[in-house]
């Protein structure tokens, strides 16, 4: 029960501090909004291709949304030691970062709906099925969260936060048939995009709308979250190697 | 009864620095006890393995009875922690801030709120409760942080050198709190370079210097010996050179000393014949301006026991920053 308030109170001042905040807000609107109008113009085709280039631009919604907002409030506070308040708290390292971690899920969440929104009004996307876009879009947030977890606790500066984030981001735009299928990259790279938990879930959001789906959407699935549950234990053992230096 | 905190051989390295070099000491149930040491003793080091902010090298501890070895954040509940700087955040206000801290440890909305106001009254912030915390005065910012160490009533209180860089009637504030939560029955655990805080405020007090523990006493104790000395004082004009070398083969059993430009220190076993002294000074020349006779204090017994010139840790303070 202590452990419950302490969470929830986490979760609700992240929110209200850092997530809610209308830069963060405006910015999670702008990006989608610039990577459509980029993709239409580049590929010339109609509104027909939207329900095509939606899982891509879903999960870079998810993506930039919550990987740099976790590192960058996570350093942040580590520089003004208010990180110090929080591992100081009756409370475990675990349920402390998933309070952590918690915001950015639930924002990287709402962002993903941004896009599917604004397809609403220009196509038909009536043969979305929610029943897999859901759970892709969670763990997808999850994953992306927790990737950005794991940056934060490898730096110290905020724009080190930034900079190692997008590091990881672009890259993946490409590796992660966000926007054509792995089967096209160069044998060389393949390795790479399976190593990356963004491909399956994004097999995932191919299959929920179209079903262009390479690979089972159970497997997927389970290949995502195991990918969340390693990269949750990778940074709380890093946590406790070095921030309890 | 167990005590509050139990230290023994507790070591921290950082690289080629030796922060804390095998320290041991208990702090019994109740008692104000103090850490005084210049700056880079390792004093905040320790409060940091204490609290669970940073993982010794060797050595054990228990706090409130809890093996803190077995169990590193085994006994967060039972301690409040006020840091060196504050680390509140800067974009709540003093009374969210609190409400804030006192949720981590499990607080209900109404009890908590209940526990801020009453706080932010007896810290004199009930004006500045709905404002900014990163628009505070730095003796503002320092009282709302001790108010958040303890929002939850904690019955241990570690305190990282509580009055440094804030303003004189702020630091004097800060003094009557710890005053009044040590009455109430807190254990404290408090910090701090400047000898004559140490000595007014805590029962027991540790030299910390070079991580390593030169001198665990009561207040009292360190006392005794030096309150049988007579100690004087005398301020002159000027001095001429080598003055000092005459008065000691003039006055024998006298000690001298010249602690400040032209300022002469006699101390004895016995009462410091002054008139003779100063007829002695004014003879070769000088002009006395005072004779006081100086009650020993603790910096005394601090300057004697570490080898430190008092002065030389505020200077040292003053260039190091704050660590
Ligand atoms: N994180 C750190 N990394 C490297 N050296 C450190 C670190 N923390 C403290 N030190 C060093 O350890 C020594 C003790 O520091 P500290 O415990 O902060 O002293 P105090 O609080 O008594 O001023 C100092 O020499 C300081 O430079
Ligand atoms: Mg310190």
């Amino acid at each position: 029960m202590n452990t419950l308030t302490a969470f929830w109170n986490i979760f609700v001042k992240d929110m209200r501090t850092y997530y809610l905040k209308p830069p963060n807000i405006s910015w999670g609107l702008i990006f989608p909004l610039a990577w459509t109008g980029m993709f239409f113009l580049k590929s010339g085709s109609g509104l027909e291709s939207i329900p095509s280039l939606l899982p891509g631009l879903v999960a870079i919604s998810i993506l930039f949304g919550t990987t740099s907002m976790l590192s960058v409030t996570v350093t942040f506070e580590k520089k003004n030691r208010s990180f110090e308040r929080l591992l100081l708290a009756p409370i475990s390292l675990k349920s402390l970062m998933l309070a952590k971690t918690g915001g950015a899920i639930v924002f990287g969440v709402v962002n993903a709906f941004i896009p599917v929104i604004m397809a609403a009004f220009f196509a038909d996307i009536s043969q979305l099925r929610l029943i897999v876009f859901l759970p892709a879009v969670f763990f997808i947030a999850v994953a992306s969260t927790f990737l950005g977890l794991f940056i934060a606790v490898s730096v110290s500066e905020v724009f080190e936060a930034q900079t190692f984030s997008n590091f990881f981001r672009f890259p993946m735009i490409f590796l992660c048939g966000l926007f054509f299928p792995i089967s096209r990259l160069p044998m060389l790279l393949r390795p790479v995009s399976y190593a990356l938990p963004l491909t399956y879930g994004a097999d995932m959001l191919h299959g929920s709308i179209g079903g262009g789906n390479a690979m089972p959407l159970l497997l997927d699935l389970a290949l995502l979250i195991l990918f969340c549950a390693a990269l949750f234990a990778a940074s709380l053992w890093n946590i406790k190697r070095k921030w309890i230096a | 009864m167990t005590d509050a905190v139990n230290v023994s051989g507790l070591k921290k390295r950082f690289g080629e620095v030796e922060a804390v070099a095998g320290i041991s000491f208990s702090v019994r149930q109740g008692e104000l006890f103090g850490f005084l040491g210049p700056n880079g003793a390792g004093k905040t080091t320790t409060i940091n393995m204490l609290t669970g902010l940073a993982r010794p090298d060797s050595g054990t501890f228990s706090i409130g009875g809890i093996d803190c070895l077995e169990n590193p954040r085994g006994a967060q509940h039972l301690i409040g922690v006020v840091p060196d700087e504050s680390n509140l955040y800067p974009e709540l206000s003093g009374f969210d801030n609190l409400s804030f801290c006192g949720a981590l440890y499990g607080m209900r909305k109404t009890e908590r709120e209940a526990r801020a106001r009453e706080l932010l009254d007896s810290f004199g912030l009930a004006g500045a409760g709905s404002r900014k915390f990163s628009g505070y005065s730095k003796g503002m910012k320092r009282k709302l942080t001790i108010a958040a160490g303890i929002m939850h009533s904690p019955g241990i209180l570690f305190l990282d050198e509580p009055t440094t860089g804030i303003d004189v009637a702020s630091a004097r504030q800060v003094r009557a709190l710890i005053q009044d939560l040590h009455d109430r029955g807190t254990t404290i655990f408090l910090t701090t370079h400047y000898i004559e805080e140490a000595e007014r405020l805590c029962g027991r007090i540790a030299f910390i210097v070079s991580g390593r523990i030169v001198r665990t006493d009561t207040v009292e104790n360190l006392l005794q010996p030096i309150l049988k000395k007579h100690v004087v004082h005398i301020t002159c004009e000027s001095l001429a050179e080598g003055i000092r070398e005459d008065l000691a083969s003039s006055f024998q059993g006298l000690a001298f000393t010249l602690p400040q430009n032209s300022m002469i220190r006699a101390e004895a076993d016995s009462p410091v014949p002054v008139g003779p002294v100063v007829r002695f000074l004014e003879e070769a020349g000088a002009v006395v301006l005072e004779a006081r006779r100086i009650r020993p204090s603790l910096e005394d017994v601090f300057v004697e026991v570490t080898g430190i010139e008092s002065n030389a840790m505020q200077s040292e303070k003053r260039n190091g920053g704050g660590r």
